[in-house]
């Protein structure tokens, strides 16, 4: 079978917010570049997010970055890299001020500036009082900004490629990247996209669990290719259970709603976070809030029929306020929980929201594995940025806001770091190895000639229960040590996947079967990588870990102040330090506590 | 208890394998936590999976499963399926090529879209901090930015249908109007000299089909009856 090849200076693997950012610096600088997406851009995962950006603007009440470093490297329980952090922290007025000019439609304050809201995790003076540090268009900021993304696009006339898939990333023997094959959704045809660099901007995996506030799409293509072609996945055990997703249906809630005075409250109608973080309450970290809810769960206190919820309430706030503010809130509480938050509280429980780890970086964007007694050596031609990265910036537990900041700042530095290799003459074109569409076009003639098959739907909903019941909110190791394997036996079943579809035009179940190759990476990487971190830290709590004396929360700082490697190959794990050093010399690190809200 | 089910009539057509398209009768057993139509679609799919729609986000801000209900426009996955007459017919968005079963060739919508230069325009030298905005300037964005371009609006719109090719139709003009609206953008002339035309604008015959089935409310006819009340505005 020929293959379709074309050639470009860089390719950029999506086209949501990290992708976008990316593709502007490249389009801006004159750099051929493709940008695949199986969506069309404003139909990317980002475009989901509620509450808002965060950025030390200080536009209400006074702010820093030193401050939203501090509250960063705590929020990810020490795990998230120092120098990474530091550069986001001190990056976030400029990359959220540059889309103010791109036409952003960010709320105002009376003085005309970008309006800003407090959010869970953020504060004021190292941990002291909630600070206004989430800057929002209502509760669409994602919305806002990837329209806004989209448009300066337009703009700086992008080259995109839309509803084409990637299928697998190329590699020579030497471990150069050199571009993707991918699926022409339409035609069903497959090329090779041949170039000196390749950016993945994928998103993240959130539709491995079953309950899950993610898109459709959140299947996890960039880190499912990256470890199929050997690339090691960072810290892939720790998964952001948002504590607000609408009981039943798993649409989010933003964290906005109890930025702007929403509670949460249990079945006596107690303001029970008051109890698990007395200073922050409510607007705790999302790990410790989404452990209060299931706790109080677990012990009877819920509401309902079957006690398995908590409820979220705004019924004090003006409904003046929740139209100006939330008025995207109001619409999703009628639509998916069915009552009207003006007069009634909203049903919500933790729904898997957020994958931390992912493809390892640097804070420039490139991809970096263990190479030669170097844990972090770049590979040639391969970038990443966003939720498919792992730069580490969220470490154990990301804070709400810092996700659309992630995808600013990394998109944009992963962009400007293509455009220097490149205009260094540090990347060049190289030869495409003869078999390099290979292994695609051999998963594809499976899929076609597979009899007595698996369903897709079947496997996946397999592993999704799997998910949930065996690496949730709570971990137990008896639990996780089944579910490994249980994992094992999913993996088996989804290399027979069958579909009935053989059509070569718009063959959604073909997509959706390669999608599943990707989700079962992220799947196995997720739940081989937390049986094996013995203690708790952040989103990763075991019952074999609990708060003691000499293990505070149940983190072990002598053994677990590590980075997690996956590898696909095998299952194997490697680990390599955390970086507790900032970028620059006249930043403080900061220091190893106990992490209390 | 009795099991939910829904019967379909579902427009259905294959290019590779069908000679034209038609009409499919299927019914499917739903879970009780299937509320929407997009969860009877998935779970449809889950029992033939040759049937072809676009979706994503499942809450109704990505715009991708829009399609004709029951003979009006809208999304599944905001579609309560209880209260559906059935069978609930379901055929791909009025207007535009389709592809395959459920899937439109949007080419045409969003050339329209990005006809209207759909980006602020501020010449003058970016300041160090954010342009100002009062947030009574700010709340004229508001019901013209939250648009996700499902095409619900320009695919019901008998106008459109016509002139697929010369007129913006609303979610064009829509967006249109919120650059206009913007008291940062710098360029009004250039966008009313772009509207200026016998089809663009003056296409729109104030029948609202889309204001009737825009899943976000939205206004599209307001928005273009206030590019027109400008155009006026500088006529005199």
């Amino acid at each position: 079978m020929s293959v379709a090849k074309r050639t470009f200076d860089a390719v950029i693997v999506g086209a949501g917010g990290a992708g976008l950012r990316a593709a502007l610096q490249l389009a801006e600088s004159g750099m051929k570049t493709a940008v695949l997406t199986k969506v069309f851009p404003t139909r990317s995962h980002t475009v989901a997010a509620q509450g808002g950006v965060a950025a030390s603007l200080g536009n209400s009440t006074e702010d820093n970055w030193h401050w939203h470093m501090y509250d960063t490297v705590k929020g990810s329980d020490w795990l998230g890299d120092q120098d990474a952090i530091e550069f986001m922290c001190r990056k976030a007025n400029e990359v959220v001020v540059e889309l103010e000019h791109y036409g952003m439609p960010f709320d105002r304050t009376d003085s005309g500036k970008i309006y800003q809201r407090p959010f869970g995790g953020h504060s004021q003076n190292y941990g002291q009082t909630p600070v206004s540090r989430s800057c929002a268009a209502a509760d669409r900021t994602g919305h806002a900004m990837l329209h806004a993304l989209y448009q300066r696009n337009v703009r700086a006339n992008t080259q995109f490629f839309v509803e084409w898939m990637a299928l697998d990333l190329i590699r020579d023997s030497e471990g150069n990247v050199l571009g993707v094959t991918a699926l022409e959704m339409e035609t069903g045809e497959v090329s090779i996209f041949h170039a000196k660099a390749t950016v993945f901007a994928t998103g993240g995996a959130g539709r491995i669990y079953h309950s899950s506030t993610n898109a459709f799409i959140n299947t996890g293509d960039g880190v499912g290719m990256a470890a199929r072609a050997g690339i090691p996945l960072e810290d892939m055990e720790f998964w952001q259970f948002h504590p607000t997703g609408v009981a039943g249906a798993g649409v989010l809630i933003t964290e906005g709603v109890r930025g702007e005075g929403g509670i949460l409250r249990n079945a006596s109608g107690e303001r029970f976070m008051e109890r698990y973080a007395p200073n922050l309450k409510d607007l705790a970290s999302r790990d410790v809030v989404s452990r209060a809810m299931t706790t109080e769960i677990n012990e009877g206190r819920g509401c309902g029929p079957d006690k398995d919820y908590v409820l979220l309430d705004i019924t004090h706030l003006s409904p003046e306020t929740i139209m100006k503010r939330l008025p995207g809130i109001h619409e999703i509480a009628i639509q998916f929980a069915g009552v009207d938050p003006i007069k009634e509280p909203i049903p919500v429980v933790p729904t898997c929201h957020y994958q931390m780890g992912g493809i390892p970086t640097n804070y420039k964007g490139q991809v970096v594995v263990p190479k030669d007694g170097n844990p972090n050596a770049p590979v040639t031609g391969f970038y990443a940025a966003g939720e498919c990265a792992c730069a580490s910036v969220h470490g154990a537990n990301r804070l709400g806001t810092n996700s659309l900041l992630d995808l600013l700042v990394f998109g944009k530095s992963a962009g400007e770091t293509v455009v220097e290799d490149l205009q260094s003459g540090n990347l060049s074109l190289r030869p495409l190895p003869a078999d390099a569409a290979d292994f695609s076009l051999s998963r594809i003639a499976r899929l076609e000639s597979q009899t007595n098959g698996e369903s897709v739907f079947d496997v996946g909903l397999e592993m999704r229960r799997t998910m949930q019941k065996h690496a949730g909110v709570f971990r137990f190791d008896s639990l996780l040590k089944e579910g490994v394997a249980k994992m094992a036996e999913v993996a088996e079943r989804a290399k027979r996947t069958e579909i009935g579809d053989k059509s070569k035009v718009w063959n959604t179940a073909r997509v959706e079967a390669l999608e599943l190759d990707n989700l079962i990476e992220v799947a196995r990487a997720t739940i081989v990588s937390a049986e094996a971190r013995k203690e708790s830290r952040g989103a990763h709590v075991r019952d074999d870990a609990p708060d003691t004396a000499e293990f505070p929360n149940g983190r072990n700082d002598n053994d677990w102040l590590k980075h997690t490697l996956w590898y696909s190959e095998g299952d194997r794990l490697d680990y390599k330090p955390v970086n507790l050093n900032p970028l620059n010399e006249g930043t403080e690190p900061i220091a190893l506590a106990k992490r209390t809200y | 208890m009795t099991k939910r089910s829904v019967q379909f009539k579902i427009y259905r057509y294959d290019p590779d394998k069908d000679e034209k398209p038609y009409m499919q009768d299927i019914t499917v057993d739903l879970e009780p936590s299937d509320k929407k139509l997009l969860d009877a679609l998935v779970r449809l799919k889950g029992k033939d999976d040759t049937l072809s729609f676009r979706r994503s986000c499942r809450e109704g801000v990505c715009g991708s499963d829009a399609m004709n209900i029951n003979g009006k426009n809208g999304l599944a996955c905001l579609t309560a399926i209880d209260g559906l007459p059935q069978p609930v017919v379901l055929r791909p968005l009025p207007g535009l090529p389709v592809i395959r079963d459920l899937i439109v060739d949007m080419t045409q919508f969003f050339k329209q879209y990005h006809s209207i230069k759909p980006y602020l325009v501020n010449d003058d030298p970016a300041p160090e901090r954010e342009r100002l905005q009062s947030p009574e300037d700010r709340e004229e964005l508001n019901g013209l930015y939250e648009c996700i371009l499902c095409a619900c609006c320009s695919t019901s719109c008998p106008s459109f249908w016509w002139n697929p090719d010369k007129f913006v139709g609303p979610a064009g003009l829509l967006a249109a109007y919120r650059f206009l609206a913007d008291t940062r953008d710098q360029a009004t002339t250039e966008r009313l000299d772009n509207l200026e035309d016998p089809y663009r604008l003056f296409r729109c015959h104030s029948i609202m089909n889309c204001v009737d089935v825009c899943p976000k409310g939205l206004n599209p006819t307001r928005a273009i009856g206030k590019i027109k009340d400008m155009m006026v505005a500088r006529a005199v």
